[in-house]
C-alpha cells in the first residue's frame, strides 16, 4: 500500500502517475464465527450439503481465517467433515462445485 | 448406558431381501448385547462421493441406540466380519449431538409424510 501512496501523491521515484489520488476503500468486513451467531452447538457429520460451505473447490478444509469460525467449532468442523469423508459423503479430493 | 450412533453402508449388489437380513441381523446382535435401539433409518441407495471397493453407490443405514462401552468393540466386530458391509462409523453422541439427533428426527419425520 505504501507505494500506492506515494505514487497517488505524485512522488519523484514512483514512474506512475494519477491524476486522481487512489482511495482504495477496503472496508474490513468483521468476521464472525456462524456457528456461536447462530447458536448451532453440535456440527452434523451426516449432512454433507452444510459442510460443503466450508471446503474449497478441491474438498479441502478451508482455514480460519477465511471462514472467520473460533478455534472451538473449526475442530468441530474438521472432525465432522473427517467423518464424513470416511463414510463417503464428501470426497477427500475432488473437484466439488465446477 | 452411553448413547451412540452407527452410519454403515451395504454393498449396491445386495438384493433388497438380503439388505433387510443383514440389517436385521445387526439389529438383533444389538439387541442381545443389551443394548436398546432407539432410532432406525435407511437412506437407501445413495452414491458414494468415491468409489469403494469399486463400487460407486451404496445402501445407508443408520442406528441410533443406547448400549454400555464394553459393547461397542464386539459389535464392531461384527461389521469387520461381515463382507457385505463396505463401511462403517460409530460415534459417541454427547447431549448437543443427542439434542441434535432428536431435532433431526422431527426434520425426517415432516419430510417422509
Amino acid at each position: 500500500m505504501a507505494n500506492i501512496e506515494q505514487q497517488s501523491k505524485g512522488g519523484k521515484q514512483g514512474e506512475v502517475r494519477y491524476l486522481t489520488p487512489l482511495d482504495i476503500d477496503t472496508k474490513k468486513v468483521k468476521k464472525y464465527c456462524r456457528f456461536k451467531k447462530n447458536g448451532i452447538k453440535y456440527i452434523d457429520y451426516k449432512d454433507a450439503k452444510f459442510l460443503l460451505y466450508l471446503v474449497n473447490e478441491q474438498g479441502k478444509i478451508l482455514p480460519r481465517r477465511l471462514t472467520g469460525t473460533s478455534l472451538k467449532y473449526q475442530r468441530k468442523v474438521s472432525v465432522a467433515i473427517k467423518r464424513a469423508r470416511h463414510l463417503a459423503l464428501m470426497p477427500y479430493v475432488g473437484d466439488l462445485l465446477k | 448406558m452411553n448413547h451412540y450412533e452407527t452410519v454403515f453402508i451395504l454393498n449396491p449388489v445386495l438384493s433388497d431381501t438380503q439388505v433387510k437380513e443383514t440389517v436385521k441381523k445387526f439389529e438383533d446382535y444389538l439387541v442381545s448385547k443389551g443394548a436398546e435401539v432407539v432410532y432406525k433409518e435407511d437412506w437407501g441407495l445413495k452414491k458414494l462421493a468415491y468409489t469403494i471397493q469399486n463400487k460407486k453407490s451404496g445402501f445407508y443405514h443408520l442406528f441410533e441406540f443406547k448400549a454400555d462401552g464394553t459393547a461397542i468393540a464386539p459389535f464392531e466386530l461384527e461389521f469387520r466380519r461381515d463382507d457385505s458391509v463396505m463401511r462403517y462409523l460409530t460415534v459417541k453422541l454427547d447431549k448437543h449431538a443427542a439434542a441434535w439427533a432428536e431435532v433431526r428426527k422431527e426434520r425426517y419425520k415432516s419430510v417422509k409424510k
